[in-house]
């Protein structure tokens, strides 16, 4: 009964690993290089998670809703704009790591806007990968990207923000308070 | 080096806590956990879908397909690859230089490491579970579309 819940949540994750068996019985090499991928995959994402999640826990518990609303919520302003922008550009990682953060960012009364502009901050701001794009692709390559990038991202978000009623948003917002 | 400076942090903060209250403590880990095992089963998804990625769309792969292509097509195609592949930036960086140096247009690379960075087809079941369908497809197309706007940028500044 317990094994038939366990097979049925990640029955999508197991036709995938039954496809990439079946390429193995074929292409034994492109299976085997799948595999080695995959685990290489959990391998990293293993490494990145569990601090996160448990910094998240651990904000959950500790961080006060009004402390947010203050600095990313409803009127935080420019402040708030400043702060996601910092926020996402100090993180490292891949873009999934950013999900379940910007949930709880949600979850604690941050402000739509907010939430997009950290989002997108993360996808590219970051402060590392700045550091190994400038290294690989030269200062002016870097430089110029990480600039134009700032007010690319604050018009994504401020199109994002109006284009998505404010429904879905609730929605969005709901679904956030809903998890544990 | 971040990764380590993440779980000092998270380890810090577990100490701390601890310290000042058992009893929330342990509902922060029971949280942390519930949240992680909540979405673990997308998560696997995901994974085992760019390792099926990586391996058809390989560096090398990549080089075939966006290397020497010029003008817009070749954005076009650069803009593709980057908006499918999921490769870390120690990959990708060193990878758009080689492909600069061996002659590939400096708007083709700036568009693959936009899009790569911006846009995420693979990780968008995971980014619709957590953020729904319509900011999904906003946010990633017009990521998709300001890399181009960036591309052209980065190509008159850098180019000229």
């Amino acid at each position: 009964m317990n094994l038939l819940n366990l097979i049925k949540t990640y029955r999508y994750f197991l036709l995938i690993i039954l496809f990439d068996l079946i390429i193995t019985i074929f292409h034994p090499d492109t299976g085997l290089t799948i595999f080695k991928y995959t685990a290489g995959n959990f391998a990293e994402m293993l490494a990145i998670i569990p601090p996160i999640f448990l910094l998240l826990g651990l904000l959950d518990v500790w961080v006060p809703r009004e402390t947010i609303i203050r600095y990313l919520g409803e009127g935080s302003g420019l402040k708030g704009i400043v702060l996601s922008i910092v926020l996402g550009a100090a993180a490292a990682g891949p873009l999934y790591g950013a999900f379940p953060v910007a949930a709880v960012m949600a979850k604690k009364g941050t402000k739509y806007r907010n939430i997009i502009i950290f989002l997108c901050s993360w996808a590219t701001l970051k402060i590392p990968m700045f550091l190994f794009e400038m290294s690989a692709l030269g200062i002016k390559f870097a430089l110029t990207r990480w600039l134009v990038n700032v007010p690319g991202i604050l018009a994504i978000a401020y199109f994002i923000d109006r284009l998505i009623d404010a429904e879905d948003k609730a929605e969005f917002y709901r679904r956030q308070m809903a998890n544990p | 080096m971040f990764t380590l400076f993440l779980y000092l942090l998270a380890l810090g903060g577990l100490v701390f806590s601890f310290i000042k209250d058992r009893q929330k403590t342990k509902m922060a880990v029971m949280k942390g956990w519930k949240a992680f095992t909540n979405i673990l089963p997308d998560f696997a998804v995901v994974l085992a879908l760019i390792g099926i990625m990586l391996t058809y769309l390989s560096p090398h792969t990549i080089a075939t397909l966006v290397g020497k292509s010029s003008g817009f097509w070749g954005m076009l195609a650069s803009s593709i690859v980057g908006s499918i592949t999921l490769i870390p930036g120690f990959v990708a960086f060193p990878l758009a230089k080689s492909l600069l140096d061996r002659g590939a247009g400096i708007m083709q690379m700036a568009v693959f490491v936009s899009t790569l960075m911006m846009v995420g087809v693979v990780t968008a079941p995971l980014e619709s579970r957590y953020f729904g369908k319509k900011e999904t497809i906003l946010r990633n197309s017009l990521s998709y579309v300001f890399s181009f706007i960036v591309a052209i940028i980065i190509g008159m500044v850098v180019g000229s």
